[in-house]
């Protein structure tokens, strides 16, 4: 199952938990500053466009950690036995 | 993709004013999740505390109603009396709950106050700067007991929990902490039991959260929720420590 995040820039204050717990270490601290002064968490695989390319699963433990809620997870829907047969 | 986590609803958009790595804003997470789930959110009542939550109201989209420092639990006995349909929940820090207001805490437990407490334990006074809490370990830094807390001087870390625990009115009482994603699944569960407690009338329900305050430890987000891993819980183990619901 293939997921998606989406970082809040300016919500994030880079606290780097979400780093600690992603197993994929798909997260980084972004270069570039926010406009509160903080270097903010950056999804690694944001710019991809191929989703069989992406190894985040949509597993969450970035989101269930961030402190500051800066985090949405997308992901994949299953695909019901119904699609599989089409 | 479908979107499988967000912001609840219970929360407004607001950016908290926290600290980065703060474990306020977690709990502050879990607490809306659990009023959305239980679709309470129109008929529920916070009571902030004084300290770094005091600005909850601007977090929480339910009612919310400041109470005098150490008196939440009052408050929120005085509204859940006269408005027994409301969903009346209290939110705590150590300082608060455990020296400013443990008598009022203390006796609403023992009259089996329909309300839900969520203290917040990070072992010292946050908002004021990190001064020795009734919490703070043994051994401990603070900047009001340097070289470490001793006990002889300054007395021995209080288990506020396990005192309620004991008050015959209590009902439900868990000790959780938000320093891992399973913890924060573990307190988000204890949270939703707390107010289902509530919901079904049986009595006074507290969750202890043990939480990492970077800042006033003087570490490292990363540092500290280890901190709260490897020293804090075994002081403050983690369980449930009362539940005749």
């Amino acid at each position: 199952m293939k997921g998606r995040i989406l970082i809040d820039r300016e919500r994030c204050k880079g606290c780097r938990l979400c780093i600690t717990v992603c197993p994929k270490k798909q997260i980084e601290i972004s270069p570039k500053l926010n406009t509160k002064g903080y270097y903010p968490a950056n999804f690694l695989e944001e710019d991809i466009p191929d989703t069989g390319k992406i190894e985040c699963t949509g597993c969450a433990l970035c989101a269930i950690t961030c402190p500051d809620v800066a985090i949405e997870v997308y992901r994949e829907e299953k695909k019901t036995s119904k699609d599989d047969t089409d | 993709m479908k979107k499988i986590f967000g912001k609840p609803d219970a929360l407004k958009d607001n950016p908290f004013h926290y600290c980065p790595g703060c474990g306020h804003s977690i709990i502050h997470r879990l607490v809306a999740e659990v009023i959305d789930e239980l679709g309470i959110k129109d008929r529920t009542i916070g009571v902030p505390p004084a300290g770094c939550a005091v600005l909850a109201y601007n977090y929480f989209d339910v009612d919310m109603c400041e109470a005098p420092h150490g008196r939440a639990a009052a408050v929120a006995t005085g509204m859940k009396r006269i408005l027994k349909d409301r969903v009346v929940f209290t939110y705590q820090g150590d300082g608060y709950i455990a020296a400013i207001g443990t008598a009022e805490t203390i006796h609403a437990a023992n009259r089996g106050e329909r309300i839900t407490a969520i203290f917040v334990n990070n072992a010292v006074y946050g908002m004021t700067g990190g001064q020795m809490a009734p919490t703070t370990l043994l051994g401990q830094e603070t900047t009001t007991s340097p070289g470490g807390r001793l006990p002889l001087r300054d007395g021995f870390p209080l288990d506020l929990s396990e005192m309620l625990a004991l008050a015959a009115g209590s009902v439900y009482i868990e000790r959780t902490s938000v320093s891992n994603p399973k913890g924060i699944i573990r307190t988000k569960k204890a949270i939703r039991k707390a107010f289902e407690v509530q919901l079904e009338d049986k009595g006074f329900s507290l969750v202890e959260i043990l939480s990492a305050c970077p800042t006033n430890w003087k570490m490292s987000p990363k540092d500290a929720v280890r901190w709260v891993d490897e020293t804090m819980t075994k002081i403050f183990p983690l369980k449930v420590i009362k539940d005749v619901a």
